[in-house]
């Protein structure tokens, strides 16, 4: 037979007892919606949750660090070079770390606690250096008031919530809910604002600053150690354009900034870095620590392994979010096979109501095989019905779980808005889950009518066709 | 009739037995029967009910397999074809007329003669002209979009007639076709039989425990009892015939 008059006939007795069908594709839909909204739920969380984590850094960021420095004491028992003999932590070595495959972007790490004075008031707080990568890469820039940094070394600066509260005097009260201030009230006063950073240059000897401020003041030489250099304060002048909600720093704990500026203007500035310990003999500048942005976090591993191959420290908190990412794939997995239990269900509905249907059809398909319906005509038949079901349950049922997944996402936000909570979309239903939930849905159903097909077309036809 | 169709064989049974096994006890249904039938004869199967006629006549049809024996239509042994090989069989070489009529009873008349030609492949444009013709010649063109339950067994009957020659068989079989219809329509069936059997050159095999029926419209009656052949009246006694076997095989012949 012709698969278009196979699909013709499929329909027609699919159409001939409407009511047990129809229930049977219902019994698929629930099984495919069930599915389709616990799954959808599953990746929407699962979405959510590294949506954040990402762009904060924590999957594709390496921290390189020279050993050379005190702090890595917890690493002193890693094989390679004593700290004394690795290599520096500067700018060649930087270019090279940026050379390593899969690396996107490796940067110094730029922080220094400065005093900024805002209304002729001084603050006291971390300042940190913002790659303008950050700008598309950071969570916490996309939902901030204002507006990025316009270029990458302007005088520009991006306050952290906390520290916008302190400067209007607003101190937050404990125990009060961090949504309570209106983060649009509070940036009104301060975009465009100035904010003077008062600041500590490092001058490597011989001292040749062209650009001495007129407010320098000569200062102390720095703690010797082999290489002089002097310490000259300077203020510099900074224009708020942006404040942020979320703490794009959450990664960096107590070391966390509050204050942000263009990584290359804190570069220029020559900060004089609390913990910064100098010991490149030639006075070239060297960094504390690199963010070294990986493209995949996938290849965090070996690129960790590869700085720690050029000797220095590397430190990445993947395997410290592995736990957390095992935890979504085995939520997916779970909830996957609720899902297809309520399939699996379904699919017994198949099976039954195809073998009813060749209870009740047997004589047919007795005539059938006398008019020279081959095993194979009757077989595709069947096979058709349930495939048909299949089609239609499981679009239906992707339609049916959309909306459920939709609805317990409304019902998930109501509650998070009263909680005062920011809403969030828990619920995901991309387009592989929609075409792999409606092909599961046809190859179960086919699986189902594999074995009412196979009985269907061995029946004998001059069994079929002898009872009335 | 020209000479050559008259002589050519059709059917031909050799020692076909067909047994069933009843629990403990061993059915022969048919049991051992060898017939001859040439091309465009009209043949009727007589016999008490459990002589075996509708058995032999699902061996002839390619329902069933003979237990042992050969049943050869056209050079074939069906009981060496493939269940594949046999289901062509029935859609190309024979077509059934069933006592119960058996049309479908969720299509309508035409689609139920339009129904073994979507076995075979035709065209979907051609079966529904086909379909309308063959219901034509049997006097239903005004019951083209009827439901068989909404017609008489009379029309019924005439409906599966003109489906079981739809895909132009050689061989038409009817089981007992008459015997759910008063007398007046069972003629009515027989006269349309019989004019197929004539105008088309059809080999006719029919099943009926009607005497006088076979008498009026069969050339010939075989008589079964108990699963075996009683008399054969009405043959030419071709099995005698000195020429009969090289008669057989060069039409076999002919017909590769």
């Amino acid at each position: 037979m012709k698969s278009y008059d196979v699909i013709d006939l499929a329909t027609r007795n699919l159409r001939e007892s409407l009511f047990r069908n129809s229930l049977t594709t219902i019994g698929i839909s629930v099984g495919v919606a069930s599915l389709v909204a616990m799954l959808s739920l599953g990746i929407g969380l699962q979405q959510l949750a590294s949506r954040r984590l990402q762009k904060s850094g924590l999957f594709d960021t390496v921290v390189a660090t020279s050993r050379r420095d005190i702090r890595n004491f917890r690493e002193q028992r890693e094989e390679g070079p004593p700290p004394a003999e690795s290599p520096a932590l500067d700018e060649p070595a930087r270019r090279k770390i940026e050379q390593l495959p899969g690396v996107v972007e490796a940067y110094p790490d730029i922080r220094f606690v400065t005093e900024l004075r805002f209304d002729d008031k001084p603050h006291l707080s971390m300042v940190a250096g913002v790659p303008f990568s950050a700008k598309n890469n950071n969570d916490a820039f996309d939902g901030m008031q204002g507006r990025f940094f316009s270029s990458e070394a302007v005088r520009e600066a991006i306050l952290q919530k906390s520290f916008a509260e302190e400067l209007l005097g607003k101190t937050a009260k404990p125990g009060a809910s961090d949504t309570d201030t209106n983060i649009a009230e509070l940036a009104k006063p301060l975009l465009g604002k100035e904010l003077v950073m008062r600041y500590a240059e490092r001058v490597a000897p011989p001292p040749a600053s062209p650009s001495s401020s007129p407010s320098s003041l000569p200062s102390t030489t720095g703690p010797g150690d082999g290489a002089a250099y002097s310490v000259i304060s300077r203020q510099q002048t900074l224009t708020i354009v942006g404040v942020t909600d979320l703490d794009p720093d959450s990664m960096r704990g107590a070391a966390r900034a509050r204050v942000f500026l263009p990584l290359k203007l804190a570069q220029n500035l020559h900060v004089m870095q609390s913990e910064l310990r100098d010991g490149s003999a030639s006075g070239a500048p060297t960094y504390t620590s690199l963010s070294v942005r990986v493209g995949n976090p996938n290849q965090v591993p070996v690129v960790e392994a590869a700085i720690k191959k050029m000797g220095f420290s590397a430190f990445s908190i993947v395997d410290a979010t592995r736990s957390m990412r095992q935890f979504f794939a085995v939520l997916d997995v779970f909830l996957g096979i609720f899902g297809s239990l309520a399939l699996a269900v379904a699919s017994i509905g198949i099976v039954n109501t195809l073998v009813m249907a060749i209870l009740e059809r047997r004589r047919e398909i007795g005539i059938m095989k006398a008019l020279g319906a081959s095993d194979a005509d009757v077989r595709g038949l069947f096979f058709a019905e349930a495939g048909a079901m299949g089609l239609v349950g499981g679009a239906t049922g992707v339609a049916l779980g959309w909306t459920i997944g939709r609805l317990i996402n409304l019902g998930t936000n109501i509650y998070l808005v009263r909680q005062h909570f920011p809403p969030a979309q828990i619920w995901s239903v991309p387009l592989w889950l929609v075409l792999s939930a409606i092909t599961f849905s046809i190859v179960v159903s086919l699986l189902s009518g594999l074995y009412p097909a196979a009985r269907a077309a061995r029946l004998d036809p001059v069994q079929a066709l002898r009872y009335e | 009739m020209d000479g050559m169709g008259m002589n050519s064989l059709a059917v031909c049974t050799e020692n076909v037995c067909r047994h069933f096994q009843m629990g403990e006890a061993l059915v022969r249904a048919v049991d051992g029967i060898s017939i001859d039938i040439r091309a465009g004869e009209f043949v009727a199967l007589l016999g008490p009910s459990g002589s075996g006629k509708s058995s032999l006549l699902n061996l002839v049809a390619g329902l069933d397999r003979p237990t042992s024996g050969a049943v050869i239509v056209q050079g074939n042994n069906l009981a060496t074809l493939s269940r594949e090989k046999l289901a062509k069989y029935r859609l190309h070489t024979v077509g059934m007329v069933f006592q119960s009529f058996n049309l479908i009873p969720s299509m309508t008349l035409l689609e139920n003669v339009e129904l073994p030609m979507r076995f075979a492949e035709v065209d979907r444009r051609e079966r529904m002209a086909l379909a309308r013709q063959a219901l034509e010649r049997v006097g239903l063109s005004g019951r083209l979009a009827h439901r068989p339950t909404e017609l008489s067994g009379g029309e019924q009957q005439r409906a599966s007639l003109a489906r079981a020659l739809i895909n132009r068989p050689k061989l038409l079989l009817a089981d007992e076709p008459t015997g759910n219809l008063d007398s007046r329509t069972g003629t009515e069936i027989m006269e349309l039989i019989r004019s197929f059997n004539q105008s088309l050159g059809m080999t006719v095999l029919m099943v009926t425990h009607e005497l006088a029926l076979a008498e009026k419209y069969a050339g010939r009656m075989v008589h079964l009892a108990d699963g075996r052949l009683a008399h054969d009246v009405g043959n030419d006694d071709l099995r005698n015939a000195p020429n009969a076997s090289p008669v057989r095989t060069s039409e076999q012949g002919a017909k590769q």
